[in-house]
């Protein structure tokens, strides 16, 4: 379908953007990449009085790693993020799962800041927001506000930014030396929404496992930190029955929602899968890192 | 009404399209290319695809007046001269497409990847021809001929 009659606004600074989202409040919605977003308009789930187009402020892209952090600007596309070595190196938990975004041509307009301001529990970077405990800087008429992964996703595509405030950057905590990661999904065909999807990040010191980091995607309305088996797996060696009882401890509570791609229970059993494959795949990446 | 420039297949184009209308509905109905076919209009199928600034992106998920300014290539754009490109040669001699109507989504996907990628085996131009759809082929053929077209290049 055609996009519905909406007002337009393409402020060039971030300062304009805040005055502008301070006039509308909840009349406005913010365009970044609009690979969410415009399809919310097309099929009328969204119906904005105006769109504000942050595409045109320079300030809002870029990538920068200071004081163990990497620092990505919201409107940094998603397939610059794939392309860069400061991501590769410092959080390879996020290069891992950047290529599982959509398809190519998706990522190409996507951007990191509105994959996680449109917070679809579906997708890969809440996931990975939420297992590496990264944090939220926005920007509104009183000043910036720094808000931890743990707080940030409220519910289904419901995050904690208020309506007169805008996302301007995500900061991911730089990964340490001897940690292994790994991003499993299941999906229908490579690029789709995940069935289940899981962030692992595991941090093996003289061959214990000293951190465990596993959050899921596609099992609750927000990203599903693990705790139960993060706190089974922290102390002990990886092996086979670890990963196995990890699975048990990290499903057991899950309660997932049905949909045409799956029933609650299938979701559950392939969640337990994707435990066990993600933590093989990541002790393995830790072992390889460590030689 | 927003006035916007943009470079069109190499020319300079203008318009005045509402905020609202995407990149793609600008190309069929102000400039009449309607070469960029459009299926679901919700990101889905991959028929619009069309390249801006060297990266195919889907132009029914772009407003036209955020392509102000940027360089974009439509499937008119491949063949300037009348005649068919290495890639579309390829496609047609391997039988690539029976409809028609996913091919200039087909095409421009594969186009940037194999600028980006000249030697990409079958699985990687599988994963990037992905979000892409084709009710006709079952894929093999198109796979085939982008493989064909890669083979060609390669071999200058």
């Amino acid at each position: 379908m055609k996009l519905p009659p909406v007002e337009y606004e393409a402020p060039t600074t971030v300062s304009e953007a805040i005055d502008l989202l301070a006039e509308q409040l909840d009349e406005a919605s913010v365009l970044a990449g609009g690979q969410s977003l415009i399809p919310l308009l097309a099929l009328r789930l969204a119906r904005p009085e105006v769109l504000i187009d942050i595409n045109g402020i320079a300030e809002l892209s870029g990538i920068s790693a200071t004081d163990g952090w990497v620092s990505i600007g919201a409107m940094t596309r998603e397939y610059v993020a794939e392309e860069s070595e400061v991501v590769a190196d410092a959080v390879p938990l996020l290069a891992a799962a950047l290529p599982l975004i959509g398809h190519e041509a998706i990522r190409s307009r996507g951007t990191i800041g509105g994959s996680l301001a449109h917070a679809d529990p579906a997708a890969e970077l809440p996931a990975v927001a939420r297992a590496l405990d990264a944090e939220f800087v926005v920007r509104g008429p009183t000043g910036d506000r720094v808000i931890p992964a743990a707080q940030w996703f409220e519910g289904y595509l419901t995050t904690a930014r208020r309506s007169d405030e805008l996302l301007v950057e995500v900061r991911f905590p730089a990964t340490g030396p001897g940690t292994g990661v790994s991003f499993a999904e299941v999906a229908r065909r490579h690029g789709d929404f995940a069935i289940v999807g899981l962030a692992v990040s595991l941090a093996l010191t003289g061959g214990v496992i000293s951190d465990a980091r596993l959050a899921f995607a596609g099992v609750s309305d927000v990203p599903v930190r693990a705790a139960a088996a993060e706190d089974l797996l922290v102390g002990e060696r990886p092996s086979t029955e670890l990963f196995d009882e990890a699975a048990r401890r990290a499903t057991g509570d899950l309660d997932p929602p049905a949909d045409l791609h799956g029933s609650s229970d299938y979701r559950k059993t392939v969640a337990a899968a994707v435990v066990r494959r993600g933590l093989r795949a990541a002790a393995a990446n830790a072992a390889r890192g460590s030689d | 009404m927003v006035d916007i420039t943009m470079r069109v297949n190499g020319a300079t184009r203008e318009g005045s399209p509402e905020a609202r209308k995407t990149l793609a509905d600008f190309l069929r109905e102000d400039l009449d290319l309607t070469g960029t076919h459009l299926g679901c209009e919700h990101g889905v199928c991959g028929a619009c695809t069309v390249i801006v600034d060297g990266r195919a992106v889907r132009s029914c998920l772009m407003l036209a007046v955020q392509a102000a300014g940027r360089e974009v290539t439509t499937i008119e754009g491949l063949a300037l001269d009348g005649g068919l490109g290495v890639l579309q040669q390829a496609m047609w001699d391997s039988h690539s497409f029976q409809c028609g109507f996913c091919t200039p989504g087909f095409v421009m996907q594969a186009t940037a990847f194999l600028a980006d990628h000249p030697d990409a085996g079958e699985q990687q131009i599988r994963e990037a021809l992905s979000g892409n759809i084709c009710r006709c082929t079952g894929y093999q053929s198109i796979i085939d001929g982008v493989l064909l077209a890669a083979e060609r290049n390669r071999e200058g």
